[in-house]
């Protein structure tokens, strides 16, 4: 008992003694942006040390899980799997904050006239359902598919939002990120790809549209706020709720504020609409 | 006996040969001793990685993964009703974890688990393929008529609601790289090899053969980044083929980075045909491309041999390259069409993985496969050049 009670001494005075420390690790979408907040936040609050890392979401909740990250960075919602090890490890389910909304954009070749498909012709391109450009309205050439590797979070969530959990078509080129895509659908005269919208320069847009009966929307800071563009997500950072106060919370709460929220432009996301923010 | 070969014989004789020089020299027999250890470590530290790699795949091999996406929860409120071990089974958790949890967080656990099944999107629910564990073998080596496709595929999606975990199209993808690779190494490098030992004047040798060596110094990074930017596009605009980047650009990136160990090796290999070989030959009339050719080659044919199989070697573990240029895992022989490589799933895919899951444990289970595949492609590689060594020496 009484080494029980040491040990909580040396813990408490060690968190005590560090507690200007944040450790932020977790997604490389969000690791640009996660940066830029920790600078701003540290040099206006010098008491506070932020170190930010990537490696993907993934790793992020791995080490959420090993309790050596406060703060994950996760560019989709946390997995069953990982909630369960989360209450494995520290005896509850993290708490999710989303933090920021990424717009995604389906890139084509400047040089295709096509320049408006629905959802789900997206999707059956990318499935494979529809393979050659005159199928949308485009020339008679067949499609070359570009997307991320599967261990990207914009992956997954295509997947499950825009194929409605379809398989990729097996001949989709996988690509380490989305300058890559950028970069071969430059090349490429009738490819397609998708990335966030921030990202697309050299490239053309397309307008999406929900439905057929609905309008073609380009994706702007409006109309993913407004949520009538129709490809977008959340982006998210998850605590160990026991960790959620002093130094920690007060972080959380800026990032989400109007103060915080106005550097999540500059990267190339989109800040959280009214309702979502911590004033 | 010459003095030399006198002693020579006499220092080898005990352990090591050093059990007659250790008090004379101790320094001596200290850094013997020392460079002895160092050597075992290596050893030690391959027999590690391997052990490490197989434990990691252990439970693929015996069948202890489930990926089944619809599972029957078990009511949280029968917590009591279940002995630990199957509660441990059930809940996936080790005994140690099992002891420190609480009866609410047990509690709060099962829960989790029948939420997941409530998560379960609708149009899985009576999907067959969500009922099914595709970790099994059979899944993993065979082709399955997964929904939504018109025939049996092999398919290699492991993210997603369904996770499917062919392998097939991965040990295709990298065998077309390889093959690419070597069918364009192998020529080119035994020709260099043949040219520099066999007809090149020294001078020339002299600067040829480090040059040739200079190309094992450019990381392959370099080589993957100049074949997507470079490479690619030149090659597409001279065949006209579809997709740019295909296994036939990643064959030949892959090549370069192959030549320098097939050459030196081959090199080595002809050279050390005895020049009373070349000499013979030359006295009954040969031509130097005769002797080269006719004499030379064959005699050194097992040491070429041993060159391609290190090279395979070298190609098949290859990984940056190949991840640079072409990632589909599409299954097709077709060298116009892409490919994925297993170093490249690997590479790409560890991070994301959850750690101890079945997609990880896949992962692991293909990291040993390459491990068996370059161990006895290299082993294969050393015999042959070892025997061949003999032969030439006249000692077998």
């Amino acid at each position: 008992m009484k080494k029980i009670a040491l040990i909580l001494t040396i813990t408490a005075f060690a968190t005590g003694c560090f507690a200007g420390n944040i450790t932020v690790k977790g997604s490389d979408t969000l690791l640009v942006l996660a940066q830029k907040w920790a600078e701003i936040y540290m040099a206006s609050n010098t008491n506070v040390k932020i170190s930010v890392s990537g490696g993907g979401t993934g790793v992020g909740f791995a080490a959420l899980q090993s309790q050596t990250t406060d703060l994950c960075d996760a560019s989709r919602s946390i997995k069953p799997a990982e909630k369960q090890k989360c209450l494995i490890a520290f005896g509850a389910k993290p708490t999710e904050y989303k933090v920021a909304l990424d717009g995604l954009s389906v890139y084509v070749n400047p040089e295709n006239p096509v320049k408006e498909l629905t959802v789900g012709q997206v999707g059956d391109i990318f499935s494979g359902k529809i393979t050659n450009w005159k199928d949308v309205g485009g020339p008679d050439a067949a499609i070359t598919v570009y997307s991320r590797e599967n261990s990207s979070g914009t992956y997954e969530f295509f997947k499950s939002h825009v194929l409605q959990g379809s398989d990729f078509v097996a001949s989709a080129q996988t690509m380490p990120g989305t300058a890559a895509i950028v970069q071969a659908i430059i090349k490429d005269k009738y490819s397609i790809g998708y990335g966030g919208a921030a990202y697309g320069g050299g490239t053309k847009q397309l307008a999406i549209k929900a439905t057929d009966a609905s309008p073609a929307i380009l994706p702007t800071e409006e109309t993913v706020m407004n949520g009538s563009y129709p490809i977008w997500r959340h982006l998210y950072i998850y605590v160990n709720p026991a960790q959620d106060k002093d130094e920690i919370g007060a972080y959380l709460k800026w990032i989400r504020s109007d103060d915080g929220q106005q550097y999540v432009k500059d990267i190339g996301y989109y800040p959280l609409p009214k309702d979502l923010r911590s004033n | 006996m010459t003095p030399s070969e006198q002693n020579d014989s006499r220092r080898t004789s005990g352990w090591m040969g050093i059990q007659r020089g250790h008090q004379a020299r101790p320094g001596e027999w200290l850094a013997e001793k020392f460079i002895f250890l160092v050597s075992l470590s290596a050893i030690l530290m391959v027999l590690l990685i391997f052990l490490f790699v197989a434990r990691e795949a252990l439970p693929v091999f015996l069948g202890q993964t489930d990926t089944a996406l619809v599972k029957k929860p078990i009511p949280p409120d029968d917590l009591d009703k279940l002995s630990p071990a199957k509660l441990e089974a059930y809940l996936e958790i080790t005994p140690e974890q099992f002891a420190k949890m609480t009866k609410a967080n047990l509690h709060d656990l099962m829960e989790m688990k029948v939420e997941e099944q409530d998560d379960v999107p609708e149009k899985f629910r009576n999907d067959p393929d969500a009922h099914i564990n595709t970790t099994e073998w059979k899944y993993l080596v065979q082709p399955h008529q997964w929904k939504g496709y018109d025939k049996p595929e092999y398919i290699w999606q492991p993210v997603g609601e369904i996770k499917k975990f062919n392998i097939i199209p991965l040990v295709v993808g990298t065998l077309k790289v390889t093959l690419i690779g070597l069918l364009f190494a192998v020529p080119l490098a035994v020709g260099a090899a043949i040219y520099v030992s066999q007809l090149a004047r020294p001078r020339f040798r002299e600067f040829l053969k480090p040059a040739i060596e200079l190309l094992s110094g450019i990381p392959s990074v370099v080589v993957g980044f100049f074949a997507l930017l470079v490479m690619a596009t030149v090659l597409q605009s001279l065949f006209h083929y579809q997709t740019r980047l295909n296994a036939f650009v990643a064959g030949l990136a892959l090549g370069f980075a192959v030549i320098p160990v097939i050459f030196s090796i081959a090199e080595d290999a002809l050279t050390s045909v005895p020049r009373t070989y070349t000499q013979a030959a030359l006295a009954l009339g040969a031509s130097r491309w005769q002797t080269a050719w006719q004499i030379v080659l064959p005699a050194a044919l097992p040491g070429v041999f041993a060159a391609a199989v290190l090279g395979f070697g070298r190609a098949i573990g290859e990984t940056m390259i190949v991840l640079m240029v072409c990632s589909a895992s599409v299954m097709s022989w077709s060298v116009f069409d892409s490919a994925r490589s297993i170093t490249t799933t690997i590479a790409a895919e560890m991070a994301e993985a959850v750690s101890g899951g079945p997609h990880y444990r896949i992962l692991f289970m293909l990291g040993a496969l390459l491990f068996a595949a370059t161990f006895i492609s290299n082993m294969i590689g050393d015999l042959v050049i070892h025997r061949f060594k003999n032969k030439l020496e006249g000692k077998k």
